[in-house]
């Protein structure tokens, strides 16, 4: 199991890893595991204004089509780009290879952030 | 575990496209004990279910099978179904969601002959892969690898008494193998036992679905309802109207095989994204349909779906899904999307 402790979390299961400036956003486990295999990402292009809370992309696996949250906000500077081939990336390693956006000018969480501990109590585990 | 049709299902036991690729490439195996069957017997079984269903039963010897829909007095699609002709009678499989309807229709248009429900003493196992045959056989009493497509024997299946059926929901060949519920679980196990070598492993609901829509197979209450005749879901080839008088048959005589009131068809969409049941289908830009079923092909890594387009659609219309907003071109391509390689 990864070390989660730099890791926060989104009600809404998204994560984010905050390094100074920058952040990286990604899904969780529990989210994976409960969409299935992932078949598509819609991903916002680099230099999208992201909001902490508002909808930044959309998942979809076989099962259901989901929309994406930004747990902060910021400035896209990265798309991983390896999705686009490979989506499978979510499932088999969701908080490594698996990341989606890299942002700059991380800032504002909207206050509704759970850590390691905090998101396992929410999803039972 | 998903709740469908009043029984606990998994939609998956390993992952959706784990257990595809099994049934495509080797084998899987099925637990479809939520299907329904019925059984009529007496004289009149014949042209009770004759006058139920689509297709023509007359032409069914005993072991035979054939698949109908079930029409109302309008022509809609009551269920589609499997009718097996029996020694003494018929056996027909339902869907497990139409199950309480269908028994209800049934058993009002069964005055003339026994009539009995008979879903909850029967389970239903199936074994689908190009490697399924040479399992079964290998478990089998009698020959069973003798069987021809849509024909059933009944023999012991590793020791369990079973209505073995050269049918399925996949494209793929196996056998789907009718048994008393009492036995089913021990049947399950040493399916599996026997299976490992070959590659079975279960699979759920997820993957039933990806493999079905693959073959170009329809799905009661998604493809078809009661507001759906066959010809405008391309079932026209079950309506047998020169069987005679049926359930149906009025309406369905007053409707144009060739240009029916919808027109259903397979596309293949551009990029993965997936196209789901009641998005809308765009001609042109305009609203042109709806898609009434959508998943990702595994087989053929696009995304596939099938669309139920107004008649009036030209068919060299260029067409698009609109998915959630976003506008995706599609192409009509002829069904079904995936057919299995011959001799396999």
């Amino acid at each position: 199991m990864a070390d989660l402790s730099n890791y926060r979390f989104t009600p809404s299961h998204e994560w984010v890893r905050v390094e100074g400036s920058k952040a990286t956003v990604g899904i969780t486990d529990h989210a994976q595991a409960q969409l299935g295999d992932v078949i598509f990402l819609e991903l916002p292009a680099v230099g999208t204004e992201v909001k902490a809370g508002a909808k930044f992309g959309a998942i979809e696996s076989v099962k259901a089509a989901s929309d994406l949250y930004a747990p902060v906000s910021g400035t896209v500077a990265e798309v991983n780009a390896a999705l686009t081939e490979r989506p499978e990336l979510v499932n088999s390693d969701p908080y490594g290879e698996g990341w989606m956006l890299r942002l700059a000018n991380a800032g504002d969480d909207g206050g509704d952030l759970l850590d390691d501990a905090g998101y396992a109590k929410l999803v039972g585990a | 575990m998903v709740e469908f049709g009043g029984f606990d299902m998994p939609l998956q036991y390993s992952t959706i496209r784990e257990e595809h690729i099994a049934v495509r490439t080797r084998c899987g195996l099925f637990d479809l004990s939520h299907m329904g069957e019925v059984r009529f017997g007496g004289d009149r079984a014949f042209d009770v279910v004759q006058r139920l269903v689509t297709n023509d039963v007359a032409r069914l010897e005993v072991g035979g099978a054939l698949y109908a829909v079930m029409c109302n007095d309008a022509g809609g699609i009551v269920d589609d179904v499997v009718v097996y002709r029996e020694a003494d009678g018929y056996m027909v499989v339902i869907n497990a969601a139409c199950r309480p309807k269908d028994i209800a229709w049934m058993g009002d248009h069964s005055r003339e002959c026994a009539f009995e429900d008979i879903g909850d003493q029967v389970a239903l196992l199936a074994v689908q892969g190009p490697r399924a045959v040479g399992l079964v056989s290998s478990l089998a009493a009698a020959d069973v690898a003798e069987l021809r497509p849509f024909h059933s024997m009944d023999t012991q299946v590793a020791g369990v008494q079973a209505t073995v059926s050269r049918t399925g929901y996949t494209g793929e060949d196996g056998f789907e193998l009718y048994v008393d519920s009492v036995g089913a679980p021990g049947l399950w196990d040493k399916l599996l036992d026997a299976g490992a070598a070959e590659g079975l492993i279960p699979c759920g609901l997820g993957a039933r679905d990806t493999l079905r829509l693959e073959a170009g197979l329809r799905l009661y209450g998604q493809d078809m309802d009661e507001n759906t005749d066959p010809y405008s879901c391309a079932l026209g080839w079950t309506v047998k109207l020169q069987k005679g008088e049926f359930i149906g048959s009025a309406a369905l005589a007053g409707l144009d095989s060739k240009h029916p009131p919808r027109r259903f068809v397979g596309i293949e969409l551009q990029g993965r994204a997936i196209a789901r049941h009641g998005q809308q289908v765009l001609a042109a830009g305009e609203p042109a349909g709806e898609v009434t079923s959508g998943t990702y092909s595994f087989t053929l890594d696009h995304s596939i779906a099938t669309a139920s387009l107004d008649g009036e659609v030209p068919p060299d219309a260029e067409l698009a899904v609109d998915i959630r907003g976003t506008v995706a071109a599609a192409t009509v391509v002829p069904l079904p999307f995936y057919r299995r390689p011959k001799g396999a």
